[in-house]
C-alpha cells in the first residue's frame, strides 16, 4: 500500500515539474518534452493506483496507459514536425512574442 | 530482495525519476536535456516493472524511450539546423508570472496530494471481472484481452490517432533526405548486419507472445521501427515503385483490418467489436499482425517527418555533395 502511495505521489510532483517546464520556457522542443513529462505522471498515478489492490494489479489501467503511450508518441511526432516547420519558415525555435525574453 | 533493500529501492527510483525530469528541464543545453529525457524513460520503464506492469514497461522503453528519442534527435538536429544552434536561458519571470505561477502549482500539489487520503479502497477493481471473462476473449493474457477485445474501441481509435499523426505530417512538409551526407562506417554496417535478423525475429516473438504474456502489437511494431530506422541510419531508402500507392495502402492496413474485424460483429447481428466465438484467436492474431507492419511504417514514417515526393526514393538520398552540419 504504501510503495503505491509513493509513486502515486512521485506522478503528481512529475505532473507539476512537467507543468511548469511548459509554462516556464518558450523554446518548443522543451515544451514537448514538458508535456511528455507531465503525460509520464499521469501514467505512474494510474499504473500506482491500479497496484493498490492485494493481489495481481488490475489490467485495465494497464490496457488505458499502453494506449496511452502510444497516443503520446503520436502527439510527439505532430508536435515535433510542427515545431521543425515553424523552425524552417520563422528561424525560430520558438513562438513569436517571446523574442525579448529568449535573446 | 529483502524488504529493507526494496524499500531503498523505492525510495531511490522516484527520487532520481524527478531528478532526472527536473535535469531534463532546466538543463541550458538541448541536446544534453533529450538525452536526460531518454534516461527518464528507460528509468519510468524499470519503475512500471516494479509496479508490476511489465507490458507498460515493454511499451515504455520501446516506444516511450526508443521511438520518441529517436524522434526527439532528429527533430532537435534540424530544428537547430533551421533556428540556429543555441544554449537556452534559464527561465527568467516576471516576478508578478512567478508568484502566481508557483501559486497555482503548490495549490495543485497540495490538492492532489491531499486527495490521495481520498482514494476509495476497492478490493481487486476491475481485475477479478477480466478474470471471469478471460476465456471468452480468445487469448490468455489479460492486457491483451482488455485491449483487443474488451477495450477494443480504445486500440481502434488509438490506430485511428496514430494514421492521423502520420496524415499530419505528411501535410507538413515533404521529407528531406535523411542524413545530410551518407555514413560510411563499417561498424554500423556490421552492426544492422546483425541486429537486422535479431529485431525482425524478436518483433515477431513478442508478437506472438502477446497472446499470453506481456507483449503484443505496439511493441512489437515498435521493435520493427527500430530495425527499420537502423536501416535508415546507414542510408537506406524504400525503393520509388514502393513509395507512391504500395506505401499508403500499407500505412492504413492496420486500421482497416482492424475496422474490418470490428464490422463482423453488426453484419452477424453482434454489437460492434464482439468477435464470433471460435473466430476471436485467429481474427486477433490476424488483426495483431497487420497492425504490426501499419504501425512500425507509421513510427518510421513520424521519424522520417515528411511525405514522399513524386516518384523518388523515400527518403530521397542525401547528396554526397551535401555539406554536413556535425562532422
Amino acid at each position: 500500500m504504501s510503495v503505491s502511495l509513493v509513486y502515486t505521489a512521485a506522478g503528481i510532483i512529475l505532473f507539476l515539474l512537467g507543468t511548469y517546464g511548459l509554462v516556464a520556457y518558450a523554446h518548443l522542443l522543451r515544451k514537448i518534452l514538458a508535456a511528455n513529462i507531465m503525460g509520464s505522471g499521469v501514467f505512474m498515478v494510474f499504473i500506482a493506483v491500479a497496484g493498490r489492490t492485494p493481489g495481481a494489479p488490475d489490467p485495465v489501467p494497464h490496457a488505458m496507459v499502453l494506449t496511452g503511450i502510444v497516443v503520446t508518441v503520436a502527439f510527439t511526432s505532430v508536435a515535433l514536425a510542427l515545431a521543425v516547420r515553424i523552425a524552417r519558415t520563422s528561424n525560430r525555435a520558438h513562438l513569436p512574442g517571446r523574442d525579448e525574453e529568449q535573446r | 530482495m529483502t524488504p529493507g533493500l526494496l524499500l531503498l529501492f523505492d525510495l531511490l527510483l522516484p527520487a532520481v525519476l524527478l531528478w532526472l525530469a527536473w535535469r531534463s528541464l532546466t538543463s541550458s543545453d538541448l541536446f544534453r536535456a533529450v538525452i536526460l529525457f531518454i534516461a527518464f524513460s528507460l528509468l519510468l520503464a524499470l519503475a512500471w516493472v516494479r509496479m508490476e506492469a511489465p507490458d507498460v514497461a515493454l511499451a515504455e522503453a520501446a516506444i516511450g524511450a526508443g521511438v520518441t528519442g529517436a524522434l526527439l534527435l532528429v527533430a532537435l538536429a534540424r530544428i537547430e539546423s533551421a533556428a540556429g544552434r543555441r544554449l537556452s536561458p534559464s527561465a527568467r519571470w516576471r516576478s508578478a508570472a512567478l508568484v502566481l505561477t508557483g501559486t497555482a502549482l503548490l495549490a495543485a500539489a497540495a490538492g492532489l496530494l491531499w486527495s490521495l487520503r481520498l482514494l476509495p479502497t476497492m478490493p481487486g477493481g476491475l481485475g477479478p471481472l477480466v478474470d471471469r471473462h478471460l476465456a471468452e476473449s480468445g487469448v490468455d493474457h489479460p492486457v491483451t484481452a482488455v485491449l483487443l477485445n474488451f477495450r477494443g474501441y480504445d486500440t481502434l481509435l488509438e490506430v485511428g490517432v496514430l494514421l492521423l499523426a502520420a496524415i499530419a505530417i505528411w501535410c507538413l512538409d515533404e521529407a528531406v533526405p535523411f542524413l545530410q551526407q551518407p555514413l560510411e562506417s563499417q561498424l554500423l554496417t556490421g552492426f544492422n548486419r546483425m541486429m537486422l535478423p535479431i529485431l525482425l525475429l524478436s518483433s515477431g516473438y513478442l508478437l506472438w507472445l502477446g497472446s499470453h504474456a506481456p507483449g503484443g502489437a505496439f511493441q512489437a511494431a515498435s521493435l520493427l521501427a527500430a530495425g527499420m530506422l537502423l536501416a535508415l541510419f546507414s542510408g537506406a531508402s524504400l525503393p520509388a515503385q514502393w513509395s507512391g500507392l504500395p506505401l499508403r495502402l500499407l500505412l492504413v492496413l492496420g486500421f482497416f483490418a482492424f475496422l474490418a474485424a470490428a464490422i463482423i460483429g453488426p453484419l452477424t447481428g453482434r454489437a460492434l467489436l464482439h468477435y464470433p466465438p471460435a473466430w476471436e484467436k485467429p481474427l486477433i492474431l490476424l488483426v495483431e499482425w497487420l497492425l504490426t507492419l501499419s504501425i512500425a511504417l507509421i513510427l518510421t514514417a513520424a521519424v522520417i517527418g515528411g511525405r514522399p515526393t513524386g516518384s523518388r526514393l523515400y527518403p530521397p538520398p542525401s547528396s554526397p555533395s551535401a555539406e554536413g552540419r556535425r562532422q
